[in-house]
């Protein structure tokens, strides 16, 4: 099962090392979305390290929409997803090698908006990076887990791409609280301990939505 | 149930409700203490609390009712869990429109961050979006798989999004408090008012439901004409 | 074996299927005919597992009863849409499949398919530079892979051209005598009459007319087809 898992991962890692397209599109959107808070809270430049934590989780988030909507969009070119859905395999299994696609996206993406986050607004980090590392990786598996069971879902309605934002963060809400406080708990302060909690939480959402979101996904397929 | 016991009972339901929300707003504006520091406005209260209550009520329907659809794959179900939602957004209007109306005099702001509150706003934002899933979807078996799997998605999301919120308060406390005890004199208003929501939201749900039934039936009969050709 | 009974399809108020009986045997080849929206399409999708009925069942004997859902492994479904990865090489479309078909996805196994359905020289190109003829070759070698005992093809003809199509025919045919059962909704009346041994008419979502090809020539068929169609 999880050879199968990772043939799904590697192909839509394949697709997109060959033509770059959902990468691209993140990215400049992500950067983008910083540039725009930079000249939004210029009133506040002097405290700007305190907003840095929401400026970058707002950025990965809108960007990680993009990379969303893109994982389905493809596989709708060709009647591709017909395909998949005629192999003897457990559509979970789909499922989960497109939240693994889309999480790596995503990680990609934030790791280059962190960089121009750090230059934009002259900030220094170094010791601070296992941390940050651990925040962003479980707080867009999360993301990457329930996006990709709504992104299923708004690619069938008329009104597609459009309507992913609309299911998508409302209900992500609790992954991007704590992450923005994780966030600003390590570049901020001194006491990690205050971590956990986040944390926590954070893996609570995953694991739950990653499992409901596996369970959940044949019946968003079928017609 | 026949349609003549049916339009019965609803015509009962429809005079007690009556005879409650009478007796809810006379036990809410005149037989209730009047609060020490918020004077009459703090009377907001004895309906802001309960359409909260009746809210989350209302969600959990559209919960087991969502559940129920993908399991059995009945229509029926589907139509529960669409009126409960449209009722649950309802109420949680009231919800967020008395908040303010109560926090602006007391505390000179319309809207505090407090937990409840916010919670409340990201629970109706929830159930708003389950109402456009089922608005851009056309064919009614997708979009009742489509909303189901939604609803079940929202519901399980909506203690998390509470917890989350309650934590971020403790860390980043406001000045603003929200009431918490209740004075022993108050609590009988409080309870007549929470017994009225529910048979109004019974009595609400009901009809909606009667609705869709209506409305399923039509198209049931639709296509037995499409089928007789 | 497929077994069709009182299938029916809604999409809201309209009925795409209704109430349809077919029974298709072992090794038989089913051409489907009729008009744009008869319900060709919709049938061959329920079969397929790709689409729930509202009413009715389908059953696949495999030899035993299975749904469609649990028979997939013994069902290929070709249609004009070639459910290819654009970006992707015919070798990476095809190993993507064999892996998750859990065939054998060495290069050279890949190759022998490629070969077998006249792509040789080109295994090595993104699928983008294919023509139409050379996609739907491609895709016919996904589509069979795993070599299943049903093959469901959605009008496979369109869009081909003569070298493409007479690739399909020959490929049709030589399955056909392989004893596999092949259900296929097509337009060219004598293309599909060339390759059945039995013809279904499918009109406003019901079998309009169900003959075995021996019992009329091509020219009695398309008066019956034509007279069918005509009717409102």
């Amino acid at each position: 099962m999880l050879g199968k898992i990772w043939s799904v991962l590697h192909k839509d890692l394949l697709i997109e090392l060959r033509t770059k397209d959902s990468l691209n599109a993140m990215l400049f959107f992500g950067i983008v979305v910083l540039v725009v808070f930079n000249f939004a809270l210029e009133s506040v430049r002097e405290t700007i390290r305190a907003a840095v934590p929401g400026v970058l989780w707002v950025s990965f988030a809108f960007s990680g929409t993009l990379g969303l909507n893109r994982m389905f969009a493809s596989e709708k070119e060709n009647s591709c997803l017909q395909g998949l859905l005629m192999l003897p395999v457990d559509r979970g299994i789909i499922y989960l090698g497109k939240t693994l696609a889309v999480t790596v996206f995503m990680l990609i993406t934030e790791v280059v908006i962190f960089v121009f986050c750090l230059v934009f607004f002259n900030l220094e980090v170094w010791r601070e990076i296992p941390y940050l590392a651990m925040v962003f990786v479980i707080g867009t598996l999360g993301f990457a887990a329930v996006g990709t069971l709504l992104a299923a879902v708004s690619v069938n309605t008329r009104m597609r791409e459009v309507l992913l934002p609309l299911l998508l963060f409302p209900v992500v809400l609790p992954i991007l609280v704590n992450a923005v406080e994780a966030t600003h708990i390590i570049l901020n302060s001194v006491e990690y301990g205050a971590l956990r909690l986040p944390l926590t939480i954070m893996s609570v959402f995953t694991i739950v939505f990653g499992t409901l979101s596996y369970l959940l996904f044949d019946f968003v397929l079928e017609d | 149930m026949n349609p003549e016991a049916r339009r019965r009972l609803d015509t009962v339901l429809g005079a007690l409700l009556a005879a409650a929300m009478l007796l809810a707003l006379y036990m809410a504006l005149l037989q209730a203490p009047r609060e020490r520091t918020m004077g009459d406005l703090q009377r907001i209260f004895y309906f802001h609390v309960p359409a909260g209550i009746t809210g989350l009520i209302a969600f959990a329907v559209n919960f087991f009712a969502s559940l129920a659809y993908l399991i059995k794959k009945d229509r029926k179900w589907d139509g529960l869990a669409l009126a409960a939602a449209e009722i649950g957004v309802v109420f949680l209007a009231i919800v967020l429109v008395t908040g303010p109306i109560w926090a602006k005099p007391v505390w000179l702001v319309w809207w505090t961050w407090s937990p409840r509150l916010t919670s409340a706003l990201v629970l109706w934002l929830l159930y708003v979006a389950y109402l456009l899933v089922r608005n851009y979807v056309a064919d009614p078996d997708r979009k009742a798989v489509a909303a189901a799997v939604f609803g079940v998605v929202a519901f399980v999301d909506a203690p998390i999004v509470w917890f989350s919120i309650r934590w971020w308060r403790d860390i980043h406390p406001s000045p603003m408090l929200e009431s918490g005890a209740l004075a022993p004199e108050m609590r009988p208003a409080l309870w007549v008012c929470i017994g009225a929501f529910m048979l109004l939201f019974v009595y609400l749900m009901r009809r909606r439901v009667s609705l869709e039934t209506a409305r399923r039936d039509v198209e049931e009969l639709h296509s037995r004409a499409d089928l007789g050709q | 074996m497929i077994q069709v009974q009182g299938l029916t399809k809604r999409f809201g108020r309209f009925s795409a299927l209704r109430n349809l009986q077919l029974e298709v045997g072992r090794g038989q080849f089913v051409a489907l005919f009729g008009r744009n929206g008869a319900g060709k399409t919709t049938l061959l999708r329920i079969v397929a597992g790709l689409s729930r009925p509202s009413a009715g069942t389908v059953v696949i004997h495999d030899p035993q009863p299975l749904p469609p859902q649990a028979a997939r492994g013994s069902m290929g479904y070709l249609s004009h849409n070639t459910a290819l990865y654009l970006d992707l090489t015919a070798l990476e479309n095809l190993r993507f499949y064999a892996r998750l078909l859990d065939m054998p996805c060495q290069e050279d196994d890949l190759l022998r398919e490629t070969d077998r359905v006249g792509l040789a020289g080109r295994e090595y190109e993104p699928v983008r530079n294919f023509s139409r003829g050379m996609q739907q070759r491609l895709a016919i070698a996904r589509a069979f892979l795993h070599d299943p005992g049903i093959l469901l093809l959605d009008e496979p003809f369109t869009g081909l051209d003569q070298g493409g199509a007479e690739f399909l025919k020959n490929y049709l045919a030589a399955a056909h005598a392989k004893g596999k059962t092949c259900l296929m909704a097509v337009h060219d009346v004598a293309l599909g009459y060339g390759l059945a041994d039995r013809l279904v008419v499918i009109e406003k979502g019901v079998v309009a007319l169900d003959a075995p090809r021996h019992s009329m020539s091509l020219s009695d068929f398309q008066r019956h087809y034509q007279a069918i169609s005509r009717e409102r």
